[in-house]
C-alpha cells in the first residue's frame, strides 16, 4: 500500500470515529428510556433476567462497570453533581459509612424489604437496600490436610499454634476487600485492644500477605495452584464454586470453609437509587425487581454470594456444598467507617513494616 | 484536551479538600518517612530494572540488527508477547516455573537431593526485577535494534581497518552512534518501571510499594483523594525532571547518520564466534521469554486428568448462566478492533508531534518534548477519575461512550510512537532535505518523498507498540468497558475472579489466545510497508 492510501484511510477512520458518538446521541431522543446501573467489575446477572425487566417496563438497561468496588464508589462520589447512573449496586458494609456521609442516595422504602432478614438491613433510612451477602472466612485444602494427617484449623486462635506455622495466606487489607473483611473479623473477635497483638503473633507464625485475592488464591493456595499455603482467606461460597466450575463432575468440594463462631465477617452488598436520577420511578421498579425472587435466585450461580431475600431458593450446589456462619462477627458500620483508615495503618505498621 | 483538562480537574478538586493549595497534605507527606522511602524505592528499582534490561537486551538488539537467519520475524514478534500479558498471568507463569513447588525447584531438589527449595523468588525484589526485564526486553530490542540495522557497517569497518580493537570500535563508534536510540528506549523502560503497578502489587507482594501503588491505595481504599493527588503531582514532576535530563542528553548525542537498507547491513551467521554469540542470545530469549510463555500454554491444555481441549471449547460457548453476556471468544474481536483504532489514532497524532519536535529553532519545542511524554507517567486511577469529573458535559460527555477506550489507549500508546520515530527523524541529515527543496520539491513532497521512506520502519515499530499497548491495557479499560464488549484482558480477569478449575483453565486458554493474537498482529504488521524502504 502506498503512503497516500494509508493517509486517506487514517482520515476516513478518524472521521468515522468522530461521528459514531454523534449518531448515538441523535438516536437517543426517539429511543425508550435508558436506565443505567453503575456497579463493580464482579457484577454478573443472567441476560434473560435483564431482558424480562426491559420487556415489562419498555426500557433499556445499561450496566456500567466501573472497576473494583472502591473505585466504582469513588467514581459515583466524584460524579454526584451529574450522576453517571440511576442506580448504584455493590456498596458493602465496609464502604457504606462513606457512601451515606456523601449523601449519594434517595431513600426508598421498598416493599421487598419485608422479605429480608432484619440483621441485613443495616441502613434503616432505606437509602441502601441489601441485595446479597457473602461470608469472608478461612478456606483450607482438604487433600493437603488429609495427606499430612493434621487437623485443619477451626478458630482464629488455632492459627497461632506452632503446628500451623507457615500455612496461611491472607490479602492486604489496604488493597483488597476480602483482606479488609478478614481484618475486621479479627477486630470484632479480639477487640480494638487485642487485634494488633494477634496479628503480631500471626506474623511470627509465618503468615504470608498477598496484594489481592487473585494472587492469594491462584498464586499461593495449594488447592488451586502451585502455591505453598493450604489455608487462604476467601469466601464461604468458594467451595461450591470449586464444584460448579470443576472440569470433571465432583462429589465433594476439594476445599472447605471454616465458619466457626467469631471467625467470619459477613459482607452485605447494597443497592441504592442515586440522587439526581432522571428516571426515579423506573429506578424504584428496578430496585423492587432486584429484591424479588427471580433476580434473587439468579444471584448465587452468577456472583457466588447468598441472596438477601429469605424466600429465595438456593441451587443444589449451594445447599450441598455451602455452609453459612451462624455467628458472624458483629461490627457496627459507623465504627468501621470512623476507624477504617487508622485500623489499616496500624495493621500495616504491625505486619508489613 | 483529553489529558490535561481531566488531569487538572481532578487535581484541582482533590487539592481543594486538603487545605489551601493542599498544604496540609504536603506537610504530612514530607513529615513521614514512609513516603520518602516509597519515593526512593520507586526510583532505584526503576533505575536498576532499566540497567538490567539494557544489559540483557542490547546483545539481542545486535543479533536482530545484524544477522540474517530463518524465522527472524517470527522470533522478533514473540519477544513482544510478554508486553501484553496481565500481571496476574505473568505471576502464574513464573510461579509454575520458579515457585517453591515450580518446575525448576522440583528439578533442583531432585537432582541435588535438597530438603527445601533452593529458589525462593516470590515476593522478593528479584521477582520484580525479573518481571520488568521480561516485560521490557522487546522495547530495547525493537527500538535499538531497528536503529542499529540502519547504521552503516562501513564506519565501524573503517575503524577496524585502521587498527582499532573490536571493543574500542564498539565503545567509541557504535555506542555513540546508537546513543539516541539507547536513550530513547531506556527512558521508556525507566518510566514504565517508575510507574509500575501490577508487577509490584502482585509479584512483589505488599512489602514493596511504588508511588503508583500508593496512589491507588490512598485513592481507592483509604478515600484520601488529596494525598493521592499530591502523590500524582509528585510523580508527574519527577517524570518531567527525568525527561528534562533525557532531552538534554538526547540533544547532545544526536548525530546525523547516513542509513543503509537492511539488505546491506545484514549478514549471515558464519564462523564459531557468530554461532556462539547468536546462540547465547537465543538461549536468553528461550529461558527468559519462551519458558514462561510455554508454561502458560501447557496450563491451557492441561487439566488435573491430563490433556484437554475443553477450556478452548468453552470459550466458544454462549451460556446464559455464564460470566459473559456473549461467547467469551468475541472478546478477541473487540480487542483487535480497539487495538487497530488505537494504532491509527496514535500514529496520526504522534507523527506530526514527532516532526514538530525536530524543529529546534523554536524554544517552546524543548518544553514540549517532556510534556508529550507525561501521559505515560500519569497514574491510571488519577486519570480515570479525572475523566469522570471533566468530561461530564456536552459536547464532551464521553464518560460512557465506547470511543473512550481507544482514546484512553492512545494516550498511553502515542508516547511510544513518538519515541520510536524521533531518533530516526533526528538522524536525517539536513542536507538531504535541503537538496530536495533546491531541486524544487514542495514541503509535502519532501515529507513523503524523503522523510517518510527513511522513517517508515521506525513508524512501523511505533505502530506495533501502539497495537500491543492497546491489546494489553487493563487499568483504563476496566473503567469504561461494557459487559457486552469485554476485551481479552478483561475476560482473563473475569475468569480469575472466581474459584474453580474451569475458570483457571479458561483464563489460561484466553491468555494463550491473547499471545497468539499479539504475535499474529505483529507478523501481519511487519508485512505492511508504509513506503519503500529508504535506500540512502
Amino acid at each position: 500500500m502506498n503512503t497516500h492510501k494509508i493517509l486517506v484511510l487514517c482520515i476516513i477512520s478518524a472521521a468515522v470515529a468522530c461521528t459514531i458518538p454523534a449518531c448515538t446521541k441523535q438516536e437517543k431522543a426517539s429511543e425508550p428510556p435508558e436506565l443505567t446501573v453503575m456497579t463493580h467489575d464482579s457484577f454478573k446477572v443472567s441476560e434473560r433476567i435483564i431482558k424480562d425487566f426491559e420487556q415489562s417496563y419498555g426500557c433499556k438497561v445499561v450496566i456500567l462497570k466501573s472497576g473494583d468496588a472502591g473505585t466504582a464508589l469513588n467514581q459515583a462520589i466524584l460524579s454526584k453533581k451529574n450522576p453517571l447512573a440511576d442506580i448504584f449496586y455493590g456498596i458493602d458494609n465496609t464502604f457504606m459509612g462513606r457512601a451515606l456521609k456523601e449523601d449519594l442516595f434517595e431513600p426508598y422504602n421498598a416493599p421487598g424489604l419485608r422479605d429480608i432478614p432484619g440483621e441485613l438491613i443495616l441502613d434503616k433510612s432505606g437509602r441502601l437496600l441489601p441485595v446479597d451477602f457473602g461470608d469472608v472466612c478461612l478456606n483450607f485444602d482438604k487433600a493437603w490436610f488429609a495427606r499430612k494427617k493434621i487437623t485443619p484449623p477451626a478458630s482464629l486462635e488455632d492459627l497461632l499454634k506452632p503446628g500451623y506455622k507457615d500455612l496461611l495466606v491472607v490479602e492486604n487489607p489496604a488493597t483488597s476487600s476480602p483482606g479488609l473483611a478478614f481484618l475486621l473479623a479479627t477486630i470484632g473477635h479480639f477487640g480494638e485492644e487485642g487485634y494488633i497483638e494477634f496479628w503480631k503473633k500471626l506474623k511470627s507464625n509465618g503468615v504470608l500477605v498477598s496484594g489481592g485475592w487473585e494472587d492469594a488464591y491462584w498464586g499461593q493456595f495449594t488447592a488451586a495452584s502451585k502455591g505453598t499455603r493450604p489455608v487462604v482467606v476467601s469466601y464461604a461460597s468458594s467451595p461450591p464454586a470449586e464444584v460448579y466450575f470443576s472440569k470433571t463432575p465432583l462429589d465433594e468440594a476439594p476445599t472447605a470453609a471454616v465458619v466457626e463462631p467469631g471467625t467470619v465477617f459477613r459482607q452485605v452488598e447494597f443497592a441504592g437509587i442515586l440522587k439526581g436520577t432522571k428516571h426515579p420511578e423506573l429506578a424504584r421498579r428496578f430496585v423492587d425487581y432486584m429484591l424479588n425472587i427471580p433476580f434473587q435466585e439468579d444471584i448465587p450461580l452468577q456472583m457466588f454470594v447468598f441472596p438477601a431475600n429469605k424466600h429465595a431458593g438456593l441451587p443444589e450446589v449451594f445447599t450441598k456444598y455451602a455452609v453459612l456462619a451462624e455467628e458472624p462477627v458483629a461490627l457496627n458500620p459507623d465504627t468501621i467507617s470512623t476507624n477504617r483508615e487508622a485500623w489499616i495503618e496500624a495493621w500495616t505498621d504491625a505486619v508489613l513494616r | 484536551m483529553f489529558f490535561f483538562y481531566p488531569l487538572a480537574s481532578i487535581l484541582g478538586v482533590s487539592l481543594r479538600e486538603g487545605g489551601p493549595w493542599g498544604s496540609d497534605v504536603i506537610g504530612r507527606l514530607f513529615s513521614s518517612w514512609i513516603y520518602v522511602r516509597v519515593l526512593w524505592f520507586t526510583t532505584w528499582q526503576a533505575a536498576l530494572s532499566t540497567v538490567l534490561t539494557l544489559a540483557v537486551a542490547l546483545p539481542g538488539a545486535y543479533v536482530f540488527a545484524r544477522y540474517r537467519f530463518p524465522g527472524k520475524t517470527l522470533i522478533l514478534s514473540l519477544t513482544a508477547v510478554p508486553f501484553v500479558l496481565p500481571s496476574v498471568v505473568v505471576a502464574a507463569a513464573f510461579q509454575a516455573l520458579l515457585g517453591e513447588r515450580g518446575l525448576l525447584n522440583g528439578w533442583l531438589m531432585g537432582a541435588l537431593n535438597l530438603p527445601s527449595p533452593p529458589i525462593t523468588l516470590d515476593h522478593t525484589i528479584w521477582f520484580i526485577l525479573l518481571a520488568h526485564v521480561f516485560y521490557n526486553y522487546s522495547v530495547i530490542v525493537r527500538i535499538v535494534g531497528n536503529y542499529w540495522s540502519r547504521l552503516r557497517p562501513v564506519t565501524a569497518e573503517a575503524a577496524k581497518m585502521l587498527g582499532a580493537s573490536p571493543w574500542r570500535v564498539f565503545f567509541e563508534i557504535t555506542v555513540p552512534l546508537l546513543m539516541p536510540a539507547i536513550l530513547a528506549a531506556s527512558m521508556l523502560v525507566f518510566i514504565f518501571c517508575f510507574s509500575s503497578f501490577g508487577v509490584i502489587l502482585i509479584l512483589g507482594g505488599p512489602r514493596f510499594s511504588t508511588i503508583e501503588v500508593e496512589i491507588y491505595r490512598q485513592a481507592v481504599h483509604l478515600f484520601n483523594l488529596p494525598m493521592a493527588a499530591v502523590l500524582s503531582l509528585l510523580q508527574i514532576l519527577l517524570t518531567l525532571a527525568f525527561m528534562g535530563v533525557y532531552t538534554t542528553l538526547q540533544r547532545s548525542s544526536s548525530l546525523p547518520v547516513y542509513t543503509e537498507s537492511r539488505s546491506v547491513t545484514e549478514k549471515r551467521i558464519t564462523g564459531m564466534k557468530d554461532w556462539i554469540f547468536v546462540g547465547a542470545n537465543g538461549l536468553v530469549i528461550l529461558i527468559l521469554l519462551c519458558a514462561p510463555i510455554a508454561a502458560l500454554m501447557v496450563r491451557s491444555f492441561h487439566a488435573q486428568d491430563g490433556f484437554t481441549l475443553d477450556f478452548y471449547r468453552s470459550l466458544f460457548m454462549y451460556r446464559d448462566q455464564s460470566l459473559f453476556p456473549i461467547a467469551p471468544i468475541a472478546a478477541t474481536l473487540y480487542s483487535v478492533g480497539f487495538a487497530l483504532s488505537t494504532l491509527v489514532l496514535s500514529v496520526s497524532i504522534a507523527l506530526p508531534a514527532a516532526v514538530l519536535l525536530t524543529w529546534h529553532r523554536f524554544r517552546i519545542v524543548r518544553f514540549l518534548d517532556p510534556v508529550l511524554m507525561l501521559p505515560l507517567a500519569t497514574s491510571a486511577v488519577t486519570l480515570g477519575f479525572g475523566f469522570i469529573i471533566a468530561l461530564d458535559e456536552p459536547p464532551l460527555n464521553l464518560r460512557t461512550s465506547l470511543a473512550l477506550i481507544p482514546l484512553a489507549h492512545t494516550l498511553v500508546a502515542y508516547p511510544f510512537v513518538v519515541r520510536s520515530v524521533l531518533p530516526a527523524l533526528r538522524s536525517i541529515p539536513k542536507e538531504l532535505k535541503e537538496a530536495a527543496s533546491i531541486l524544487g520539491a514542495t514541503p509535502l513532497q519532501v515529507f513523503f518523498g524523503v522523510i517518510m521512506p527513511i522513517v517508515s520502519r521506525a513508524v512501523m515499530v511505533g505502530a506495533v507498540f501502539a497495537f500491543t499497548i492497546s491489546i494489553g491495557e487493563f487499568g483504563a479499560t476496566v473503567l469504561v468497558a461494557r459487559p457486552q464488549t469485554p476485551t481479552m484482558t478483561l475476560a482473563i480477569y473475569r475468569f480469575l475472579g472466581q474459584p474453580g478449575e474451569m475458570n483457571y483453565g479458561c483464563a489460561m486458554a484466553m491468555s494463550t489466545l491473547l499471545m497468539a493474537v499479539t504475535a499474529g498482529g505483529f507478523l501481519l504488521l511487519d508485512r505492511i510497508r508504509i513506503a519503500r524502504e529508504g535506500e540512502f
